[in-house]
């Protein structure tokens, strides 16, 4: 199981056994982390499940679509490392992600 | 349309005759079965004749995910309501807008709503709570919509601008005039009461804009909109400056004050529920959710289609009305477990459709769920009860599910 730590905003972080073939998004609501509100349930309709990933990761965890992109367009703490939780999908290969949680999701 | 004709029988009457539009269905809380039926046999639902023209109904809660998530096909141009609009003064409201411009728009007023924004107004916000039910006669019956929920919108509109307070019933009724036109609310404001009023709103909104320029202090809307560089021009260009000054109006308006009088009813229609309440308050934040889902203060949103599209199986035509109901949305069971009922601690209360979805998703969703649950604490703090002893008069609109009156009778604690 690929372990992936979240870090809230505060500073808490929470390193979990995330489950390959779900989303990063279910997979934080599944374990409990605080910091994401997934209010569509994964539709990429909200924009309330928004992460920043670290840089190294970049690349592993892909890049938003134009929906995506519009839903992350709409945030006023959107940054370059952007992205909606639900659109990542855990794998194998993303053994060791780090992502920090935001200030609040709106 | 005659007021004195009975509304029909929605499980006798052919599929085709199914006519959602009718405000009456909505004034008379006659709206269940009519959306139960189409949810089962005709989810995407046409109706060739209303008194606003052929329409399209989507009433699936998935469905309505689909049609607000896609943007590319499904328009927000040139209206968000079922009734096309005589429009003669060109405001510019990003709500009905498509991208590009539709973003640009919003960007610059969004973080106004932010929460760290509206934290900033929490202490503000709850002392003018405090101060309206602290006032409220015990024990006496008296109307809770006047009272206290458009007394408490009108107080916290002019707290989120720093609107002067003694003026404040204005804000009021530019919201009512704005959103009152017969096409949009079924209301009766006609064109030669709107125009001056709009007018007279953004001459006053231009004078207090320049009198506060320059304040360091404050974390009133015009302030907020002053120092993003975005918006430091706005009065330059009148129609956008209008246009998102009743966005913001509007939209905290009915939608917060109907929230405020259907949560009251909903708790007294659901004993067991106000008793949880009574033993934890903890649980205000998400009933506030479920108040949200279970009012369903706007009942829709319409967009027109931008090209010929099939939505389960049914071929809707480019130009075509689609109005997603997500009154009926909020009541889908394949998408809510037990979705007619109230249920205060809900699992995942906040998957509901009243705030829609995709870029148009409501802006102000903090604030509004910032204002019931202050007003929630501060009530259980004071009263056992509100009881509600008469029945709720509701409002004649397709769009607004609101009340106008709501006997209630409170009881200290």
């Amino acid at each position: 199981m690929p372990k992936i730590t979240l870090i809230e905003f505060s500073g808490q972080d929470h390193t979990i056994d995330a489950e390959a073939g779900k989303s990063l998004m279910q997979n934080a609501i599944d374990n409990g982390v605080p910091g994401i509100d997934a209010d569509c349930g994964g539709a990429c309709a909200c924009g309330t499940c928004h992460c920043f990933v670290s840089e190294d990761w970049l690349a592993a965890t892909g890049e938003a679509d134009a929906m995506e992109e519009a839903m992350l367009g709409m945030r006023p703490d959107r940054a370059d490392n952007s992205r909606l939780a639900c659109q990542i999908e855990v794998s194998d290969e993303l053994d060791g992600l780090v992502v920090n949680l935001p200030e609040f999701q709106m | 349309m005659n007021q004195a004709i009975e509304l029909p029988d929605p499980n006798s009457i052919p599929l085709e005759q199914i006519d959602v539009s009718d405000g009456r269905i909505y004034q008379q809380d006659a709206w269940r079965p009519f959306f139960a039926r189409l949810r089962e046999e005709a989810p995407v639902h046409y109706c060739a004749d209303s008194a606003f023209g052929p329409f399209w109904s989507v009433t699936r809660f998935e469905d309505i995910v689909a049609v607000d998530t896609n943007h590319e096909v499904f328009s927000s141009e040139p209206a968000i309501v079922i009734g096309d609009m005589t429009e003669e003064m060109e405001v510019e409201m990003f709500i009905a807008m498509d991208p590009p411009k539709h973003d640009v728009q919003r960007r610059a007023a969004q973080p106004v709503v932010a929460p760290q924004n509206l934290a900033q107004m929490e202490s503000l916000i709850r002392s003018r709570v405090c101060a309206i039910l602290d006032n409220l006669p015990v024990g006496e019956t008296f109307n809770w919509v006047d009272e206290v929920s458009i007394n408490l919108t009108t107080q916290m509109l002019a707290t989120l601008f720093d609107f002067p307070f003694e003026e404040r019933s204005k804000l009021t009724y530019w919201s009512d005039v704005a959103a009152g036109s017969p096409e949009i609310a079924g209301g009766d404001v006609d064109q030669e009461e709107r125009i001056p009023a709009l007018m007279e709103c953004l001459e006053t909104f231009n004078r207090i804009w320049h009198e506060r320029k320059g304040r360091d202090e404050g974390f009133d809307l015009i302030t907020l909109l002053q120092r993003d560089p975005h918006t430091a021009d706005l009065p330059d260009r009148p129609m956008e400056f209008l246009g998102n000054l009743m966005l913001l109006i509007v939209g905290g308006n009915d939608t917060t004050r109907n929230s405020i009088t259907g949560g009251v009813l909903a708790l007294n229609q659901n004993p067991a529920e106000y008793d949880k309440l009574r033993s934890d308050h903890g649980l205000i934040p998400g009933m506030v959710s479920e108040i949200i889902r279970w009012q369903t203060p706007l009942m829709h949103m319409r967009r027109t289609a931008k090209q010929d599209v099939e939505l389960r199986g049914q071929q809707i035509k480019q130009g075509d009305k689609v109005v997603m109901w997500y009154l009926s949305g909020n009541r889908d069971e394949s998408a809510i477990e037990n979705a007619d009922d109230f249920i205060i601690d809900r699992a995942n209360p906040r998957h509901h459709v009243s705030f829609g979805f995709g870029i148009h998703r409501c802006m102000g969703n903090r604030l509004g769920e910032m204002q019931l649950r202050i007003l929630w604490e501060e009530i259980m703090r004071r009263f056992s009860f509100v009881e509600v002893v008469g029945e709720p008069e509701r409002v004649r609109s397709n769009f607004v599910r609101g009340y106008t009156n709501l006997p209630v009778k409170l009881h200290a604690l």
